[in-house]
């Protein structure tokens, strides 16, 4: 047991608690008893706010502890991270204040409301939901990982069900104080992790490269153990055959960030449309950091750094690298700030997130099957319910089933999400595609995208199936015909299954236009999706 | 409101800028080792790069239009010790 860490760990870990409490109280409206305070903070949150926010919510604890994973087990691929979180910006800047305005105007608090405003189709609005949903609920089970990760490194490391038991704790905390306060709780601790995991970076990325000889010394020692691996796939350098992977990976995982429930809600609880854009420009701050980060992965290899063997699993985790390594190589007081750094780094989107879930199962379920006649202080109640429940759901995850089950759950969601693309951000623009054609494509991408994931192996760690997410383009055929013949060359499947989304999309639309199908009615106003905060037309906030 | 008539995009060859930053994923441009600086082979730092770059083209695109009228808004011009003005 490391005493020293523990403490200083659990200190942070008691003042964030107490924040998350005291957040109920801050910036209060009227009442919590309304989605657009619970949910939504009150929708007000300024500049800094939600730069914390969406910082703290995008950049997760399980980025910290995966990316530079990924980087000492693989090597240059894992760097995808970088551009993925560069082009983000410049990607989704238009879309989002375009999505903001028309939000405000009807008062929507998912995609999924958005959807059905836009089509007026309670059944299209559902599939967003529940994809939504079904996406976020591994990702949420995956920031447990990264707190585990961190806890075990602590020699919290205990076998079987009781082994779990610090976690258990930990989110029973995070349950509580998000369940009392809402969106003001992360909002408030975002604040708290951000500023730790800034300042643990920026040492370790000045101190550690210097201690173990070098960025030069550190490169050869990588490039030496990748040769001597059988692998050829992995490298200081991309391969031949994983260029385009590299390339479609960062391209997918950015057009997917932003259409994951939780990433909305960030956006949504913002104050107006320069709130967000001045966010577009200054959040790729958190990107820098997290290639620095990513570096660190390289740097575990030179100093030698062993993953610790999860007593639960009884396999090596190469989540535990960076902990092992901050444990390792910084005075025990620091390592307890790093680990805090990133236990609290969990919470923050863990929180966000089961709020997401819990908008989107009141909204687009609860609301619109169950109780139609729900009034908004029931919709708050019901949300509040949600948000436990998707938060034991993520913890009876993380305990009764293999974690490795997370892992590959969450590389299904991302394709997943993509499949949204066509109804939610291609809808913010033009209501070209049909109602039956996003269907008929969402049907078409997801089978096809699940399929292709199913099929991939790796005999190297004894997996048949959904073993990774990079397809080789000769394996895509098409009724027995391959198009890329026998290439090796791979590509990420979410945009292969993307393809085929928009493909069945854009026929079936023709069709239903030639049909003269029915295409639902539209809520919205080509103006709505310019207005702005000091409009008359934006409907109050946690009105009833 | 003259903002208010019916047209669902507002364009400005400004927003061209944002497409700049997608070069980034032609990775044959920068899959090599050499030049390297302070050790970092040439594939790091020069995708290091483009977080500067990035961020160069969403500001100009954002202080180029943030004076065109939206749905009825004053011209943002807040400082920084505004930005959360209001909030509280």
């Amino acid at each position: 047991m490391q005493w020293t860490e523990l403490i200083v760990f659990s200190a942070l870990f008691l003042l964030v608690t107490v924040m998350g409490f005291l957040a109920a109280r801050w910036q209060k409206g009227d009442t919590l008893e309304h989605l657009d305070e619970w949910g939504l903070g009150g929708r007000k949150f300024g500049s800094w706010i939600t730069w914390f926010l969406v910082g703290g919510d995008l950049y997760t604890a399980y980025t910290f502890v995966a990316v530079p994973a990924l980087m000492f087990g693989a090597g240059a691929l894992g760097f995808y991270a970088l551009p993925y979180t560069v082009i983000l910006y410049p990607l989704v800047f238009l879309p989002l204040v375009r999505m903001w305005s028309v939000s405000r105007v009807h008062g929507y608090v998912t995609p999924a409301d958005f959807v059905k405003g836009r089509y007026g189709s309670h059944w299209l609005a559902l599939i967003i939901a529940v994809t939504g949903i079904v996406a976020t609920m591994p990702y949420i089970a995956l920031q447990l990982v990264g707190l585990e990760a961190v806890l075990r490194s602590m020699g919290l490391n205990g076998s079987g069900i009781l082994g779990h038991l610090p976690l258990f704790i930990a989110f029973l905390i995070l349950a509580l104080y998000t369940y009392q306060s809402g969106l003001r709780a992360p909002a408030l601790i975002a604040f708290v992790k951000d500023i730790l995991i800034y300042l643990v970076i920026l040492v370790a990325i000045i101190y550690l490269p210097a201690k173990f000889g070098g960025w030069g010394e550190i490169f050869s020692d990588a490039q030496a153990k990748f040769d001597a691996t059988p692998s050829k796939a992995d490298g200081t350098l991309l391969t031949g055959t994983n260029q385009l992977q590299y390339a479609t990976l960062a391209l997918g995982s950015a057009l997917a960030l932003f259409l994951y429930p939780h990433s909305l809600t960030g956006i949504l609880a913002s104050r107006g449309r320069n709130v967000i854009k001045r966010n577009m420009v200054a959040l790729p701050a958190y990107s820098l950091l997290l290639g620095l980060l990513a570096l660190l992965g390289l740097v575990a290899i030179s100093a030698g750094t062993k993953p610790i063997v999860n007593q639960a699993t009884g396999r090596p985790d190469t989540n535990t690298i960076v902990p092992e390594l901050f444990g390792a190589n910084f005075p025990s007081w620091f390592a307890g700030i790093a680990f805090a750094a990133i236990g609290i780094g969990a919470l923050v989107p863990a929180a966000i997130m089961s709020i997401a879930a819990a908008n989107l199962w009141t909204r687009n379920v609860y609301k619109e099957y169950i109780k139609k006649s729900a009034s908004p202080a029931e919709e708050a109640k019901q949300a509040k319910l949600a948000s436990l429940v998707v938060k034991f759901g993520a913890v009876a995850f993380i305990v009764f089933v293999d974690p490795q089950f997370s892992i590959d759950l969450q590389l299904i969601g991302g394709v997943m999400i993509l499949q949204t693309l066509p109804a939610v951000a291609i809808a913010l623009y033009t209501r070209w595609f049909h109602v039956y054609g996003l269907v008929a494509g969402w049907v078409g991408g997801m089978g096809y995208g699940m399929w292709l994931l199913y099929n991939i192996g790796n005999p190297a760690i004894g997996k048949s199936h959904f073993a990774g997410s990079a397809l080789p383009l000769g394996n895509i055929s098409i009724f027995g015909w391959h198009p890329f013949g026998t290439s090796t060359t791979q590509i990420y499947v979410g945009m292969v299954a993307l393809f085929v989304n928009l493909l069945v999309a854009v026929v079936v639309t023709l069709i239903a236009n030639k049909a003269k199908w029915f295409n639902g009615t539209d809520q919205t106003d080509p103006s709505d999706y310019h207005v702005d905060e000091d409009n008359p037309r934006v409907k109050p906030v946690a009105a009833h | 409101m003259p903002s208010d008539h019916k047209t669902g995009l507002r364009w400005s060859n400004w927003n061209l800028l944002l497409i700049l930053p997608l070069l980034m994923l032609i990775t044959p441009w920068f899959n090599k080792s050499e030049p390297s600086v302070f050790g970092l082979p040439f594939f790091y730092w020069y995708q290091f790069l483009f977080v500067p770059l990035g961020v160069l083209c969403v500001g100009i695109v954002y202080v180029k239009t943030k004076d065109e009228p939206v749905a009825t808004g004053k011209p943002d011009k807040l400082g920084v010790d505004d930005l959360d003005e209001g909030a509280n």
